[in-house]
């Protein structure tokens, strides 16, 4: 017991004077779940994230867009897989999590169950929904685990490209003819909301941010990181010339921040409970991808196996 | 859902950032086996020219210290200040030392 008490001491030394928590240090088992979740349904929104964006590649309208899309869905598989090996290092392993995804035990972020039902929404989503996953993710390069702050300094590095082509999208868009002006509009329109919705529900009723504030795996309040979103982005709307849909929206001399209207968390919680337009089919794909790709997976590792007792027994026979 | 069937093996990835410099862990992968993990770390960890040679390492051939040694193989370190040469107080006339 006392042994234990020494250890959580260390862990709070270390979390009290910003030291990094490393894989093989004593964790609460608390401290260690969070993260496992965290980190695993982080993964998990990278992987189903590319596929409302996987849906325009062969549409993209040029070659250079094709291409650009496709580096960025090559991102996202990448993010996807930092942070994979990043929760493996909390003694969860890959299989577990993939389980837990295709099954709808694990969740994933609730705006990759939304359609994408034009070219507009490739620049909407490089623009407001990697603008979004920024805001959350630079405060991670700081957070006390190590492994995961690590993955988060390669994940922000790359994503800056994905938001600057998406507000690029945009721009193009809003400065064409007025149907690829008003495609920016609608775009837009939908993928507001759904956007702010990305920082989580308000701080009075989010239910893991206070400890997670107190290990240092979370800087910033889901309030705080919000209003800073609408902080920055407004503006840039209005560089587009397009409208934010919310009419309760104004600039607050006082206290140097937009007010923005209230949120519709029905909507929120009915898609996080599953009930959004995607979930089903955004799994399903998942799942199909997952059990198309099994016999690769078998037959790779059997090549494997048999080369390496070739190898053997030819060392051995010499 | 089937069961968890085995994986394939986890393997620690290293990579040189540009010649003279040495390789650096940058995180890890799953691969059947070592070519595959060099490719595998190619396409994962050097998509923005982060390398020019890669080195895989599987994870379960790593010996680490344990963090519960950490005093023991350290802390001897830590009396040994005549180590650095801040120790040594010369006189200001002395120069290039």
């Amino acid at each position: 017991m006392t042994q234990e008490m020494d250890l959580n001491q260390r862990f709070e030394d270390y979390i009290a004077s910003d030291q990094k928590i490393e894989a093989k240090d004593w964790m609460p088992d608390a401290y260690r779940k969070t993260l496992i979740r965290q980190i695993s349904q982080h993964a998990h929104s990278e992987i189903i994230g590319m596929q409302p964006e996987g849906n325009w590649i062969t549409r993209a309208p040029s070659l250079k867009r094709k291409s650009i899309l496709l580096a960025k869905v090559q991102d996202e598989a990448g993010h996807g897989l930092y942070l994979y090996s990043a929760a493996e290092t909390l003694g969860i392993s890959r299989d577990e999590m993939l389980d837990a995804l295709h099954t709808g035990q694990a969740k994933y972020s609730s705006i990759f169950n939304y359609p994408t039902l034009t070219w507009a929404d490739m620049g909407a989503i490089g623009w407001l929904v990697d603008g979004a996953a920024i805001m959350n993710q630079v405060p991670l390069c700081k957070c006390s685990y190590g492994p995961y702050a690590r993955a988060m300094v390669r994940v922000c590095k790359e994503e800056s490209f994905h938001q600057r082509q998406g507000f690029q999208i945009m721009l193009n868009l809003s400065q064409g003819t007025t149907e690829q002006k008003e495609m920016a509009q609608d775009a837009l329109n939908r993928w507001w909301w759904p956007s702010l919705m990305m920082f989580g529900p308000n701080d009075a009723s989010s239910k893991h941010s206070e400890q997670s504030m107190r290990w240092k795996i979370k800087r910033f309040s889901n309030d705080e990181l919000r209003q800073r979103f609408v902080d920055m982005t407004v503006p840039q709307a209005e560089l587009l010339g397009l409208t934010v849909p919310d009419p309760d929206l104004q600039w607050n001399e006082e206290t140097g921040h937009y007010d923005f209207g209230p949120i519709d968390w029905s909507e929120f919680e009915q898609v996080v409970a599953g009930n959004g337009p995607c979930n089903r089919e955004r799994i399903e794909t998942r799942v199909k991808a997952h059990e198309n790709g099994a016999w690769v997976r078998e037959a790779a590792a059997a090549y494997a196996t048999k080369s390496a007792e070739r190898t053997s027994s030819q060392t051995s026979a010499a | 859902m089937s069961a968890p069937k085995a994986e394939w093996p986890l393997w620690e990835v290293f990579v040189r950032s540009r010649q003279g410099l040495s390789h650096k862990h940058v995180g890890s992968l799953h691969a059947a086996d070592a070519t595959m993990a060099i490719s595998n770390a190619r396409d994962v960890y050097t998509r923005r020219q982060e390398g020019t040679s890669i080195w895989v390492v599987k994870a379960e051939d790593i010996t680490a210290s344990s963090p519960s040694d950490k005093d023991v193989l350290f802390d001897p370190a830590n009396d040994k200040v005549y180590r650095h040469p801040t120790f040594y107080d010369l006189p200001d006339e002395v120069k290039n030392m």
